[in-house]
């Protein structure tokens, strides 16, 4: 009972849910950024380093001198440009999608850290910025601005995605690229409008981190994040709105443990607790493998006049 | 322009692939040392000094490609199969728990006994790791690059845990990490005077023997036609699953043993920075290799000499030694790009 009483106190505090809508937020924007490219047909497993990269480079621009959001420009741009590279190998060279991803991630988290110690050569102390602070809106919990922005991209994705020409020609390119093609669509241009969008977003995930939940930049500050966006991606079937769900989900477990933790006093080891993301996003995976409806030509490259 | 696939590939243009893959990745990072503003040619001069310039120099960097070697072959077998096993480093770190725990005197066993008792509990270690992810795979569908993606920081975690817990060296003054091995576990050292072990030789001697099996046994055939088509495979009566799963012990157990090696030859005992991202270093290996385990070696040799000739050079130079993690990223991506080239050639119109 006493463990019951603990989670229940947990779960009716006001702060626990802001907690969550902040935790939410890195998993929403990079959940959004890997769906648009998923739907489109190509994987971006380079989510890890565009993180890294944009939280790399939103804070460096803030730290230049640049104002808080011009930073998040900056880190969206610099994922924009890694997704430029991404889709410029997977969709018109139609390169493996697992290993360039991967290539990617090797090169975005290594130029973050090549430029972070570049910059700053003995700083043996992260230096800090001064993030965004929390905004109160009438009738929700005090956030800062780009986990609003974040909940707001959500509507925007999907109203695109399924009310749009533009969203019709990204489902199409992703489903039957070959019937997009005799409608008289450019797969190939799509396709990468798609992947660089996708990867923006991506960086606007990272750019949270240095930005808004943290005011510093650390090594491994990412810590698998992009790969859980991946697992929650298939776990919201590729649609918008259940990404959001399934993050926020996410988001309630991760905020959960770690107030178990607190309570808990050190009985059970802190690492048990701080697996249980991973753990789970198996778990959710394992869940919705069966009846995932992967985009039909997912993973799939497509030449022109091939079949 | 258009490509079109070529009806085969000369030797020739394979073994230029991964050369002219290596030269653009120098050639587009010079643009990131001259940024930094030292002089370029001066920065590879020291580089390559440093990987190769001394005796000194030539020994760690065969000591740091003993693992890279490992790994990249368990890239390779895996990748043939087109088993996307991402999860090398945490399958390093299994096995280099598993060397701890074996070797750590519980067996009271001569030195030609016990090494291959904890060289084999690495494997199977690391093996087992790499297991459920495909039983995942050919049971339930379940994409495996995300799962031992995912599975490398439980594993890290599990690590830590017992770093401070069940298996911390309790003469450590505080510092998680593990008691040393037993005396009889090290592998001995192949050059006096010097960190070059005896793992170096299992290494070679893995990518010869795989080599072997590729070539001339069932086993590698039945390996390289699933990978190359599971369902053509499956209809000419091979058993799929359990080539997969055969795969996936084996270069799981490749990964395990590369976490063994390291422990028993050349740190003695277990912490959290044992592998700065071997497994991952491993993928690119392989890639450059093409999949060939004697490739692997020429590939690895390469990737460790840039990380040793790095820190060389960013001791001399204000140019952060993290140079070596973006040139063997670039170094992916020119090949991957270079691979295309020599597999298709380019045709007007």
């Amino acid at each position: 009972m006493d463990f019951l009483s603990t989670i229940l106190d947990i779960l009716l505090s006001a702060a626990f849910w802001t907690a969550v809508l902040r935790i939410a937020t890195p998993y929403v924007l990079g959940t959004l950024g890997e769906l648009v490219c998923e739907r489109a047909g190509v994987l971006n497993l380079g989510i890890e380093g565009i993180m890294t990269l944009g939280a790399m480079a939103g804070w460096m621009a803030v730290y230049q001198g640049a104002d808080l959001w011009t930073g998040v420009l900056a880190a969206a741009a610099c994922g924009a440009l890694l997704g430029l590279l991404h889709a410029a190998l997977t969709v018109p060279l139609g390169l493996s999608q697992h290993v360039t991803g991967i290539g990617v991630t090797l090169l975005g988290t290594s130029l973050s850290y090549f430029v972070y110690r570049l910059v700053l050569p003995q700083a043996s102390t992260p230096p800090t910025v001064e993030p965004f602070q929390p905004l109160a809106l009438p009738g929700a919990l005090a956030q800062t601005p780009l986990t609003y922005l974040a909940f707001l991209l959500v509507a925007v994705v999907a109203y695109v995605l399924y009310r749009t020409p533009v969203g019709l020609a990204v489902r199409m390119v992703g489903e039957n690229p070959a019937a997009a093609e005799a409608q008289g669509l450019n797969v190939t241009a799509i396709r990468i409008g798609a992947v660089v969008a996708g990867s923006a977003l991506m960086a606007l995930a990272g750019a949270f981190l240095t930005l808004s939940a943290f005011n510093a930049f650390f090594f491994n500050m990412v810590n698998g994040r992009g790969w859980i966006c991946i697992a929650l991606v298939v776990f919201a079937s590729w649609r918008p709105g259940k990404a959001l769900l399934g993050a926020l989900l996410f988001a309630v477990f991760d905020a959960l443990q770690l107030r178990l933790q607190q309570a808990s006093g050190g009985v059970l080891p802190y690492q048990l607790f701080l697996m249980m993301p991973y753990l789970l996003s198996i778990l959710a995976l394992v869940l919705v493998a069966r009846r995932a409806s992967y985009p039909r030509a997912l993973m799939i490259p497509y030449r022109k006049g091939e079949r | 322009m258009r490509l079109e696939p070529r009806t085969d590939t000369p030797l020739a243009l394979r073994l230029l692939a991964p050369v002219g893959a290596v030269v653009a990745a120098l050639a587009l990072c010079a643009l990131l040392v001259a940024w930094t503003g030292a002089p370029v040619l001066r920065a590879y001069g020291l580089l390559f000094e440093g990987a190769v310039g001394s005796r000194f120099a030539l020994t760690e960097t065969l000591t740091r490609a003993t693992p890279l070697i490992l790994t990249g072959l368990a890239a390779a077998v895996a990748f043939r199969a087109k088993l996307w096993n991402i999860g090398a480093e945490g399958q390093l770190y299994m096995g280099a728990l598993a060397a701890v725990v074996v070797g750590g005197g519980m067996l009271d066993l001569a030195a030609w006994a016990l090494i291959p008792v904890v060289m084999i509990a690495g494997m199977a270690a690391g093996g087992v790791t790499l297991l459920g992810p495909a039983m995942l795979k050919v049971r339930f569908g379940v994409d495996e690059v995300v799962t031992t993606l995912l599975l490398n920081f439980v594993v890290l975690l599990l690590v830590s845990l017992l770093l401070e817990g069940a298996l911390k060296d309790p003469m450590g003054m505080g510092w998680p990490q593990s008691a040393p091995v037993a005396e009889a576990a090290e592998l001995p050292k192949l050059v006096a005077r010097t960190r070059l072990h005896a793992g170096l030789a299992i290494a070679l001697g893995l990518s010869v023997l795989l080599w072997l099996i590729d070539t001339r046994t069932i086993w590698g055939y039945e390996n390289r036609a699933v990978g190359a088509n599971p369902r053509a495979a499956a209809f000419a009566g091979m058993p799929v699953t359990r080539v997969m799963l055969r795969t996936a012990l084996l270069s799981g157990g490749l990964a395990g043993l590369a976490g063994a090696a390291e422990v028993c030859g050349l740190k003695g005992y277990l912490t959290l920075d044992l592998s700065p991202g071997f497994g991952y270093s491993g993928i690119v290996v392989a890639m450059l290799a093409q999949l060939h385990p004697i490739g692997v070696v020429g590939a690895a040799l390469f990737i460790a000499g840039i990380f040793v000739g790095a820190d060389a050079m960013s001791r001399a130079m204000p140019v952060p030694n993290y140079i070596a993690d973006v040139l063997v990223a670039t170094s992916l991506l020119c090949m991957l790009v270079a691979g295309l080239l020599a597999r298709y050639r380019l045709r007007r119109g």
